[in-house]
């Protein structure tokens, strides 16, 4: 290396990083930092969901056509199985239950698309992570924003439902947009979570589907929660409802079905209905956070 | 050289270990497979591989440093831990700024037109969109891909191998870096568009603090690098200027 003698022999490593003013490479910054960080990646967070909404009917004939024709035909496979074969409406109006099923299934896929994307958005692009530098909480969130996004495009087939059954746009159709703030922070708090553990164990993503669909059945998607328990003890179906999926379902139901009242919803529900999306998005950002520098190790 | 040489780089006894999960250790059975996952601690399913093993050096302000080394010697997992990209088992890395690897293709998508992957990979690489939008038309005409026809709106998949590499180094190439990282980013694209990469890196080595090149092309580090570091099973087999460690490989290669 150096055949001239310098003043820096001598010194360790370290020693001659801080005299220099090095810093350790791939360390995780501060939490405030990190947040700094975030916001200068923004740009980048949304081009990239939109960029991976785009590419992913890019190849089929009819296009983006499919962002509306596969909640559609989602919506209509429900309709037949619950809604014309097993008559899971439960004494409800076919005028509520079909807007109630259709709106629970796309509030739910919401959140269970978020979570499945959060599973694989670290181990699923390593590539990406070993490449460039950025803030990691840029994939889960970017992929949370993606299926944000998809909900829009389900949004048209949900209006269209609801208005086919006779509810009508309203002044409570205004609540939909707090309602999807919340929801979105929620999911993105649950992705930042599940991508940290799908980062350490990949597993995850063979077992949260069952997780899921388990948690879709219990949510009541398909079925009104306090009715389908009634001979049951109360407990459970309050476990049930305050549950955060049946809370932003009952809540966008509310908001969106004419014969969807106040009766149907729990007590306090837009306190836990923030509260769920305060606790699991803070929460979720803070433990994806602290793993920051262990992302890429594969 | 200046008198003060001022570090950039400093490797202090770097270990680098890939985890491999699902590779065959012992019993390849489902239940040995469980009771691996079951059983905490020491991760016993995964098997280790030690790519780098406690490598040190210090790289200076205005040093263009190759690595060479056999296929699978390390070279690329060491530039990826300089470049913090890759977490060390052991020992640390110092570094100067942010170290940046010349290399965008992760972030690109087959599906997408062209022009949206170089406004992606920009801002990928934490280019801001008034930067890109500056710099966008000298991106694709350096590509040269619009120079048969309008390609740059087309999907990348129809790109042929040649095309779609060139793009990707003309937006990796965009970006100025304080550290500057090459992986064998030279052999690319037909011989017209290898001489004006080739011409782009020597911009863009003038610009960085300190560049390393990664390359099985002994003559390409001879013409820009002063100093080679040799890396051999993941140990630093020899450091120093780059004619004497050139004569050493060769003979080792039996070149």
């Amino acid at each position: 290396m150096s055949d001239r003698p310098s003043p820096d022999d001598g010194l360790s490593a370290a020693e001659l990083a801080a005299k220099y003013g090095l810093s350790v490479s791939g360390a995780r910054p501060g939490l405030a930092e990190y947040v700094r960080q975030m916001w200068g990646r923004r740009h980048f967070i949304l081009a990239f969901s939109q960029a991976k909404l785009t590419a992913q009917y890019s190849q089929a004939k009819l296009g983006q056509l499919w962002q509306v024709a596969t909640p559609l035909l989602n919506a209509l496979v429900y309709f037949l199985i619950f809604g014309l074969i097993l008559n899971a409406d439960r004494g409800m109006s076919r005028e509520v239950y079909i807007p109630f099923l259709v709106t629970g299934v796309f509030v739910f896929t919401f959140t269970q698309s978020s979570v499945m994307a959060g599973v694989r958005a670290i181990s699923g692009n390593l590539g990406l992570v070993r490449a460039l530098h950025f803030p990691r909480a840029s994939l889960p969130i970017s992929f949370a924003l993606q299926q944000l996004q998809q909900l829009m495009f389900s949004m048209i087939v949900m209006f269209a439902v609801a208005i086919g059954f006779g509810s009508y746009p309203s002044l409570s159709w205004l609540l939909i947009l707090p309602v999807l703030a919340l929801q979105f922070c929620f999911n993105t708090g649950l992705a930042l979570v599940f991508a940290r553990m799908g980062a350490k164990t990949p597993d995850l993503a063979q077992l949260m589907p069952f997780v899921m669909r388990t948690w879709m059945y219990a949510s009541g998607v398909m079925f009104s929660i306090p009715v389908m328990l009634a001979d049951h003890p109360q407990w459970i179906a309050d476990v049930l409802q305050w549950n955060p999926a049946a809370i932003y379902m009952d809540l966008m139901r509310f908001a969106l079905i004419d014969g969807y009242g106040s009766e149907n919803l729990p007590p306090h529900v837009w306190a836990v209905a923030g509260g769920w999306a305060a606790l699991v998005a803070l929460g979720g950002f803070v433990y994806f956070w602290k793993a920051e520098e262990r992302y890429g190790r594969g | 050289m200046a008198e003060t040489r001022v570090p950039t780089v400093i490797a202090d006894e770097l270990h680098i270990v890939y985890r491999v999960n699902g590779a065959k250790t012992g019993k390849g059975s489902a239940t040995a497979a469980l009771s691996r996952i079951i059983k905490r601690g020491e991760e016993r399913g995964v098997r280790k591989v030690h790519a780098v093993k406690g490598v040190s050096f210090v790289a200076y302000r205005g040093e263009a440093i190759g690595l060479i080394g056999s296929n699978g010697s390390g070279k690329s997992t060491l530039l990826r831990a300089i470049a913090g990209l890759l977490p060390a088992e052991k020992g640390k890395v110092y570094t100067d700024g942010q170290p940046s690897l010349l290399g965008v293709n992760a972030a690109l998508m087959n599906d997408l037109t062209g022009e949206r992957n170089v406004i992606l990979g920009g801002l990928a690489m934490g280019m801001s969109r008034e930067q890109i939008k500056a710099r966008y038309q000298e991106i694709v005409d350096f590509s040269g891909i619009n120079e048969k026809g309008d390609f740059i709106t087309l999907p990348m998949r129809t790109y042929s191998s040649g095309m779609a590499a060139r793009l990707r180094f003309s937006i990796a190439a965009a970006k100025d870096h304080d550290v500057l990282m090459i992986d064998e980013a030279l052999a690319t694209g037909d011989r017209k568009f290898q001489k004006r990469s080739e011409a782009r890196i020597r911009e863009l080595r003038k610009e960085a603090g300190t560049v390393f090149l990664v390359s099985h092309n002994n003559k390409s580090i001879r013409d820009t690098c002063d100093r080679v570091l040799w890396l051999e099973r993941g140990e630093l087999r020899m450091d120093g200027p780059t004619e004497e460690v050139l004569k050493e490989y060769e003979t080792f290669t039996g070149k």
